[in-house]
Formats: C-alpha cells, structure tokens, sequence
C-alpha cells in the first residue's frame, strides 16, 4: 500500500491509500480523513471519505495548496496508529431478488449489456462460478456486507463484501451506462453491491430492489425523520431475501410510517475480522437475533 | 409577493449559490453554474449576492408578476420583454403587477439569470434553494418549474433601484473557448502521447452537457499506460476503484469522450479522472453550448491561483461599480 497525493483542480487534494479495494486501505483512508477533521485545519470546506481514497475541500484563498498539501502529509503518520475498531451498527436490508421492476429494466438495457441473451444474474452467477442463478443469490446474501463509502448521487451506498477475497463476488460495469435505474435497485458494480437511492442512471448489474427507502428529501419517513441520508460509512449490512409478498408488505409499513429497521450496536474490528473472518461475521450477523 | 409560470422555458430552475457540506453523501453543492453571472444579476436589483434566482438554459421562460418588481438578467444574450417592450441584458428595469417577462431566440451563450429584487423566496433545503432535481431537493417542489407553478418572491429591498453594469467589465469569450486544466488524479493512466494530444486536439462540446457534466467530442481516443487491473476496479482500462471526484475534473469512460462534472456533479465513480478544470473557469463552462468547439489548456497551480485572482478582482471591480 502507497499513498499518493494529487491535486484536483486548485480546490481539492485527493489522497490514494491503494490502487486496490480492500478494507486495509478503507480504514487507513477513514483513519486519515478523521484525523484530518479533527484537525479543523483553516479553509477545509468538505472531507469526502471513498472506499480506498478520499478527498478534501479547501479554499485557496484561505490556504495555499502546497500548505495544505503538507498538512495531509503529515496526518499519515497519525492515522497509521489509528486503531482499526469501529462502533457501529448491523442493519437487515430486505431484498427482492429477480423483482419484476429490475428485471423489465434488464430486459429493456439489453443491447448495452455483455451478454444480451441472459439477464444479469444469470451472467454474474456464471461469470462466478456459480451452477445457478439461486446459489448465486445465496452467496450475495449469506455474508455480511461494509459500507466502505456513501456518494455517487444523494446517500447511495457502496457496499463491500466481508468475505475471502477469493470468494468476493466480482462483476463487470455494464457496456455503456443505462439511462434508467428502478429507485432502490440493489446493483452489483467491480467488487461492490450498491443500493441506488434515487431513480436514475446507471452501469451496475441489477439483482434485486429493496422496499426499504434509503433517501428521503422531505425527511417524512418514520427513520429518516432525522436527516434524510440513511447509510453512512462504516455501517455493516446483512441482505434478507424477502418475497413479493413480505415486499409488499414492508414497503406499506414504510408508507404507513411503522416500519422500523432491524439495526443492531455492534463493534467491528479488522484484525478481529482478518484473523477469523466467519467466526467474526457470525458474531456480527448474531446481534440481529436480540433485536 | 409572486409570480406566475406561464411557460417554463427548456429547464428553468431555482438556483442560489449552492449547498455546500452535503457531497461526501452524494449531494452535490449545486446552484448557479455561472456564478458571476447570477451575482451579477443579484447585484443590479440591489440583492444579497447569494439571494435565488432563476437559471434557464437556451430558452426564457415566459413570467406573469402579480406584483411591482426589479428585474435583471445576466449570463447569456437574449431579447427581453416586458408586455412586449425591450429591454437591455445586464440591466435592471421594473416589471408592474400584471405585466408578464418573456425572452427572444438566445444570441450567444446558453444560461440566462434572472434575478428580481427580494429574491426567490422557496423554503430552503439544506441551507439554499438550488434545485436539485435528481434527489428532488431545493428549488420549487425539489423540481424545475412548470407552467402554472406560483414561486413566492421574498421582500423588496432597500437597495432596489435601476442600475446598468458597464459590459467592458466582463471577460471577454474567446474561439475557440479556452479551458484551463490543471493535470493531476489518476493523469499517469495516460500514455505520453494521449496526454500530449488531449491538449493539441480541438474538441467539440456534445450534446449531452448538463448541470451535472459536459461532455465533450471530436479528440482522439486515449491510449493507457499498461497495467494489470487492481481489484475492485473493473475490468476496463478507464476503470479504477470508485472514489471521489473533483468538481470540474474531467474523466473519459472508455477513454472515448471527456465528460467535465460541474455544479450537479456525482460525487464518486468508478471513472478514471485526468485533472480539473481551474475554479476561475468554471463559470464559463455553463456558457458553452453544443458544438462550440473547445481547447483545453494545460496551467500549473501557480497559473491556476493567478487566474483565480484575476478572476475575483473582476468580480470586485463590478461590485464596485454597482453599489450604492
């Protein structure tokens, strides 16, 4: 892992913990963008933590880039003692898989796809390995996932699995991007399960569509009441197929205002995680079980 | 305080100057992608500087006042209206109760800003009114505006009076219109002879260029440095781990068409990014239509500050001249 150091423009620096994606780079890049908050360094307008990377915001009015430059620099050196534990949350997505409305969207985006004579389960479970399009679906919601960055459009997550690496499911971007994304599709993208929040465009693989509203611009649904972004980094998430019928049902209690997520306090630990990875996501997939 | 939407126009939106704090969630800062020109134009009807006004791209939006205002309009070049009357762009004139704001064919440029004095007077949402129609925040409705809509118009203010801004005060546009980058990002993913021609082709602005990015055509396709894929990344050479982007930073999907996100812009992908846009540029950007053919210029960051204090001594020379 080497960290590189870039301007973007004359507003923004952005910090490279790693080429690649693992959770080694994401809690050195939380590490580092933390510390640099807490450091309330003078003309810092906006920190954005991603995945393996983050960038900061600053007025070059107020601070010349080169200091700024210097002072990311030195809080390397902070946020390689960092210790890598968070206290966080596990929260139940329910998830209909292989839903009518994604898949007339698969159907509809054929010609920008790889395969255009399958759907996009059928070729991310081949492309994995996998015998079918069920045991695919399986592999996706038997381990828990990790909110390793929130962004793209308005409070849309980006999800890495908490997995082997070799058993980390990995699918391709579609060809070209579509133009349409049902709102609360679950998508597949590289290494990354996100849940796009809004209707929109979009290149990730489509598997299913949660009933669980995510972003709510008018902060009236029941959990959202507080700020309209659900997710946040750090957050760990375990998928719960659900069928058309428990779908809609939960997406009427979410209508009603008397649906309330099953979330539950837990502490993540990566070396925890990395010396027993399935003991570690058992214990985390537990805490669910009191709520 | 109000006015009626006759005719929308193409888009025409509610924006201020932004909503920053709110992009490491994906929601972007937002409002005015000419900023000058929607200060400018605040400026002349004796407005805050940051007070809402409308953006309408390529076509006016036709407006009945149901009550006696100041109104300017900055930014692009069109014909103005009042039941029927010209007037000048770049000054304020009053608009009686009754009497309805219409706009001619555009002349050059591609965003006007209407200001009126008091401001838009929508509630806020995160701190501005700026629309923000993909997350459906800001702005009338967190949409843009549609024929019968009512937009509230805040209080007249002290300052309101009829003021003509001198136009040898603002910059001139150049042609082919010259975008200044300084490199950086992911800029090592490009061969020497891809980063060489980026910046000797003549591009064309594509259609497909809106608040969120313009996209750009006619250079050469990239060629990238070799490399094996990092994982997570994707399978693509313009591929890398999703991360944040600058606003104003350029990123070719493909390595095909260059794509600069402005005010709108997502805030991460998956996209590999070879720079930005200097801030001191980014307001002439909302001004490109399509097919304006565009260089783009390589500056340092000593350059690139220049710039920006040329750029802000401009502005304070206009605030000058239109106090009081």
């Amino acid at each position: 892992m080497k960290t590189r150091y870039s301007y973007g423009g004359d507003e923004h620096i952005f910090v490279e913990m790693d080429e690649e994606m693992s959770l080694d780079a994401f809690f050195k890049s939380l590490a580092m963008s933390n510390a640099a908050r807490d450091a309330d360094i003078d003309g810092v307008r906006e920190i954005c933590p991603a995945n393996a990377s983050f960038q900061v915001r600053y007025d070059p009015d107020v601070i010349a880039p080169e200091d700024m430059m210097a002072k990311l620099k030195e809080l390397e050196k902070v946020a390689i003692n960092a210790e890598k534990r968070l206290d966080t949350r596990i929260i139940e997505v329910p998830v209909f898989y292989q839903d009518p409305w994604t898949h007339d969207c698969v159907m509809r985006f054929r010609e920008r796809h790889q395969d255009p004579s399958g759907t996009d389960l059928e070729y991310a479970a081949r492309i994995n390995g996998y015998p079918s399009v069920e045991a695919f679906i399986e592999a996706h919601h038997s381990a828990p996932w990790f909110v390793s960055m929130v962004g793209f459009v308005s409070g849309l997550p980006f999800l890495y699995q908490l997995a082997p690496r070799d058993k980390q499911l990995q699918v391709p971007k579609y060809l070209k991007p579509r133009t349409d994304t049902p709102k609360q599709t679950v998508g597949y993208g590289g290494c990354f399960t996100a849940i796009y929040s809004v209707r929109g465009a979009g290149g990730y693989q489509m598997f299913g569509i949660t009933p669980m509203t995510i972003f709510d611009p008018d902060e009236k649904v029941s959990y959202l009441r507080d700020f309209m972004v659900f997710f946040k980094p750090g957050d760990v998430v375990k998928f719960k197929p659900v069928d058309r019928a428990e779908y809609d049902r939960i997406l009427k209690a979410v209508e009603d205002g008397t649906y309330t997520p099953r979330i539950a306090d837990v502490t993540f630990d990566l070396e925890d995680f990395n010396g027993d990875m399935e003991g570690t996501n058992a214990k985390l997939m537990e805490a669910l079980n009191d709520v | 305080m109000t006015f009626e939407v006759i005719k929308p126009g193409l888009l025409t939106t509610i924006q201020d100057l932004g909503r920053p704090g709110y992009f490491h969630l994906g929601i972007p800062e937002g409002g005015a992608m000419d900023r000058a020109s929607m200060r400018i134009a605040n400026m002349l009807v004796g407005n805050p500087e940051d007070a809402a006004g409308l953006e309408a791209v390529f076509m006016g939006p036709e407006l009945k006042f149901n009550h006696d205002a100041l109104v300017a309009i900055g930014g692009a070049e069109m014909p103005v209206f009042v039941d029927g009357q010209e007037h000048d762009c770049w000054s304020s004139f009053p608009v009686k109760a009754g009497q309805t704001l219409k706009f001619g064919y555009l002349k050059t440029g591609a965003r006007i800003y209407i200001a009126i004095n008091g401001g838009i007077d929508t509630p806020p949402a995160l701190g501005s009114r700026s629309t923000y129609p993909i997350g459906a925040l800001g702005g009338f409705e967190g949409r843009a505006l549609a024929a019968g809509d009512t937009v509230p118009v805040g209080k007249a203010t002290a300052q309101a009076k009829e003021r003509t801004l001198d136009r040898n005060l603002l910059a001139e546009l150049q042609k082919p219109a010259q975008l200044r980058v300084l490199p950086g990002l992911y800029w090592h993913r490009l061969t020497e002879g891809s980063q060489k021609q980026f910046f000797a082709d003549e591009w064309k602005v594509a259609p497909e260029a809106d608040r969120m990015g313009y996209r750009f055509r006619g250079g050469s396709p990239m060629e990238f440095v070799e490399r094996e894929q990092p994982f997570g990344a994707g399978s693509d050479p313009s591929n890398i781990v999703d991360g944040s982007y600058s606003y104003g930073s350029i990123q070719i999907p493909g390595g095909t068409e260059p794509i600069v996100l402005h005010r709108d812009a997502v805030s991460g992908g998956g996209y590999f990014t070879i720079g930005a846009i200097i801030s001191a540029d980014m307001d002439l950007i909302g001004q490109l239509q399509p097919n304006t053919p565009v260089r783009f210029t390589q500056v340092d960051m000593a350059q690139a500050l220049d710039a920006r204090r040329a750029r802000a001594a401009r502005l304070d020379k206009i605030r000058d001249a239109l106090k009081g």
